[in-house]
């Protein structure tokens, strides 16, 4: 079976920012693709590079002190390589993009009606008339009751959830063939963003666009994408379909993250563990695996050694970028989830490494230590 | 009153009867003639055990900011009573107000706004004890401070530096440091880590948890966060439009909510497990009305599917329905219901 061209393919993006401190490098050889009708999750704290590559993708990055290079294809145009113009005519056309605070993304001075319509005139020949019963119709589309009235108010009127739904109606006025959404619902209330979320996945497949959700949101990310990647530092880390990369993660860095978080379904009593230290300066970055200073199983050698993002043996549509062994990850995972703490499982590991052939030994010690 | 006391039947630190809290709505410029109120706490009652946590969760806007702001007197109350061990200190003003402050303190939600960045992180935390005139000798003064510091994991050295050196994680430790310098008996941690980073959350939130072990706090614990509080707190009150719809034990109210409410909140939380999570989701349409003019009878009315006529005539009590869980409700959710929309809330039970 031959899969369908993507829609969008990143390879091997780049982008460094000079300042006054150093150079930042906020995006350091991200690849991936995102096919119609698809949704891609990329999850990530501040500063792990996840917006940054999606504001370059809308070409919104372009500067003196920028440095890019990789390639973008949409729809096998690199988009990095257009003019100004050209790239004009594909934002807000054909991509189109959710920020994340709709306050700031709306303009306080004009009419919500005036900056849909705005968005339609820049794309279509259309009258202005015409403009503004679509941008009816669009409020209508995302759930704005009473768009005839809306449609003439000031984003200040409007509140949180139904300026997120403006901005989704922005962004999807000329029918957009990918939607990119940069933490979408990170300032609303649980209701509203359930809302939020239902209408994107709704609206999705009435259209057939592509998404893609940046968010730093585990849970937000299993209720809607298809497909994840993890980014750690201006890499991604890990990439899997969803289910798969719930069910078998693979990066200590995913399982920091799922194990940090408190749970509705697991119990109370269960400690949280945190992930120790703090993401690291993009300006002078650790050497080796990035995650080194922060993974409780490194090795000596994750010091010096730079992982790839390989697939998985077993697995082709899972990659990761780790140094451990498929089989010793596995044992981890199973011993974290049995609840062992990180300590045991690390001593296990390092224990094992000093006897070669002892290696089957970091899973089964884990939870019987526990135990004990 | 009965009804608000505590199953467990513990020493009640804080007694909250009738709390009332309006902001006037004001007009004209020279004569300010009040139009109206916006009624952020409206009659709330409720108890909190001697070492206990407290949560309380809503969405923006319920009033879960001004009842804490309340309880340690940095708004004055409209009307109703704040017991502190069995005291009124909803009308204490000067120098008993003072000597209120060593008992309770505060950790706010902005690490970045609640440190004066132009002073050094020694100072900061040693303010509480110039301004109740403790540890006056300097060395001695040092000494403590740098015992707080490592006590909630910062590194002592660190005494001379400024909050801007510090990260997120870290500045709300030294907020931490800074509330239990005077060994209160009542900590107020008000969205304490929405603004930190997923994986620094956690530090945060097992500090808190240790400290309260080893210093027998009592915590209330406000988040907008259903997961985290859960993970944090004894017992729960869900506020709504300046009122509480429920309030019960953590375990009783996530795995058998009863007010629609609760369970919408609930149903709306994502859950990182696309297999488990999978559900039939209640979503609430609209938005929450003004709180300025909110609905009659029971606030929730207007968005609530389970809605009949006596639900806008006739406010409902907040009433034992269930073990021990009060719900301010006509017609609470039924194990059905709670089954077919929150599977998850179900798994949290499971032994």
């Amino acid at each position: 079976m031959s899969a369908p061209s993507p829609l969008l393919e990143v390879n091997d993006l780049r982008v460094a920012f000079t300042t006054e401190d150093g150079v930042v490098h906020a995006v350091d050889g991200v690849s991936y693709a995102v096919s119609q009708g698809r949704t891609l999750g990329i999850v990530g704290e501040s500063g792990s590079g996840k917006t940054v590559t999606s504001l370059t993708t809308m070409g919104l990055t372009r500067g003196r002190n920028t440095r890019v290079s990789g390639q973008i294809l949409f729809e096998g145009k690199d988009l990095l390589t257009l003019s100004a113009d050209a790239l004009r005519e594909i934002r807000g056309n054909d991509i189109a993009m959710i920020f994340q605070d709709p306050l700031s993304s709306l303009h306080p001075f004009y009419k919500v009606g005036a900056q849909l319509s705005e968005t339609i005139l820049a794309h279509r020949k259309s009258s202005k008339a015409a403009a503004r019963d679509r941008a009816i119709e669009l409020l209508q589309l995302v759930g704005i009751p009473d768009p005839h009235r809306r449609v003439d108010q000031y984003p200040h009127e409007f509140s949180g959830g139904m300026r997120q739904r403006a901005m989704i109606a922005m962004a999807l006025a000329n029918e957009p063939k990918l939607l990119i959404a940069d933490e979408p619902t990170t300032a609303l209330d649980v209701t509203v963003q359930a809302q939020i979320l239902s209408l994107i996945a709704d609206l999705q497949s009435r259209l057939g666009m592509a998404v893609i959700i940046i968010t730093h949101d585990l849970g937000v990310v299993a209720e809607i994408a298809d497909d994840i990647a993890v980014m750690y530092a201006g890499r991604i880390v890990e990439c899997a379909p969803a289910r798969r990369l719930f069910a078998n993660p693979e990066h200590p860095y995913t399982w920091g993250l799922l194990e940090s978080i408190p749970r509705l379904e697991a119990s109370r009593d269960r400690e949280l563990v945190p992930i120790s230290g703090r993401p690291p300066s993009l300006i002078n970055r650790p050497g080796g695996c990035f995650f080194h200073p922060r993974c409780p199983y490194r090795l000596e050698d994750h010091k010096r050694i730079d992982p790839w993002l390989e697939p998985l043996p077993s697995d082709p549509d899972h990659k990761v970028a780790c140094l451990l062994s498929p089989r010793v990850r596995g044992e981890i995972w199973r011993g974290l989830r049995a609840g062992t703490p990180p300590e045991e499982l690390r001593a296990a590991l390092v224990e094992s490494e000093r006897q070669p052939g002892a290696a089957a030994r970091v899973g089964a010690s884990g939870p019987s230590e526990a135990a004990t | 009153m009965s009804v608000i006391a505590d199953a467990k039947g513990g020493e009640k630190l804080i007694e909250v009867r009738n709390l009332v809290k309006h902001f006037p709505i004001t007009s004209g410029i020279l004569i300010q003639r009040q139009i109206g109120a916006v009624k952020a706490v409206d009659d709330v009652s409720f108890d909190v055990i001697r070492g206990e946590t407290f949560g309380i969760v809503g969405e923006t806007g319920c009033g879960k900011s001004t009842t804490a702001r309340l309880l340690v007197r940095l708004l004055d109350p409209t009307s109703g009573e704040i017991l502190f061990e069995g005291e009124d200190i909803g009308r204490r003003k000067g120098k008993t107000l003072k000597a209120l402050r060593r008992e309770m303190q505060m950790v706010f939600q902005d690490p970045y706004s609640s440190l004066n960045p132009r002073k050094t992180v020694g100072s900061i935390i040693a303010d509480p004890f110039v301004i109740h005139g403790m540890y006056k000798g300097e060395g001695e003064r040092k000494r403590r401070v740098q015992e707080l510091m490592d006590r909630v994991g910062l590194n002592p050295e660190h005494y001379n530096r400024y909050p801007h050196e510090f990260s997120g994680g870290q500045r709300q430790r030294i907020g931490v440091a800074r509330a239990i310098a005077l060994e209160p008996k009542l900590l107020v941690a008000d969205e304490p880590v929405s603004a930190l980073d997923v994986s620094i959350q956690a530090q945060v939130l097992n500090l808190l948890r240790g400290l309260q072990r080893e210093m027998g706090l009592t915590l209330i614990f406000i988040a907008h966060d259903l997961s985290v509080v859960r993970h944090m707190c004894d017992r729960v009150a869900v506020m709504y439009l300046g009122k509480i719809v429920e309030l019960a034990p953590s375990d009783a109210l996530y795995g058998f909510p009863r007010h629609p409410y609760t369970g919408a909140l609930l149903s709306s939380v994502p859950v990182p497990d696309p297999v488990a999570g999978k559900r039939e989701r209640q979503l609430l349409s609209g938005d929450v009305p003004s709180p300025a003019n909110p609905p009659a009878a029971c606030r929730f009315h207007t968005r609530c599917p389970k809605a009949q006529a006596i639900c806008s005539e006739e406010e409902p009590p907040l009433d034992d329905k269930h073990g021990g869980t009060l719900a301010a409700c006509h017609f609470p959710l039924s194990e059905e219901e709670v089954k077919l929309r929150l599977p998850v809330a179900l798994m949290a039970t499971k032994p």
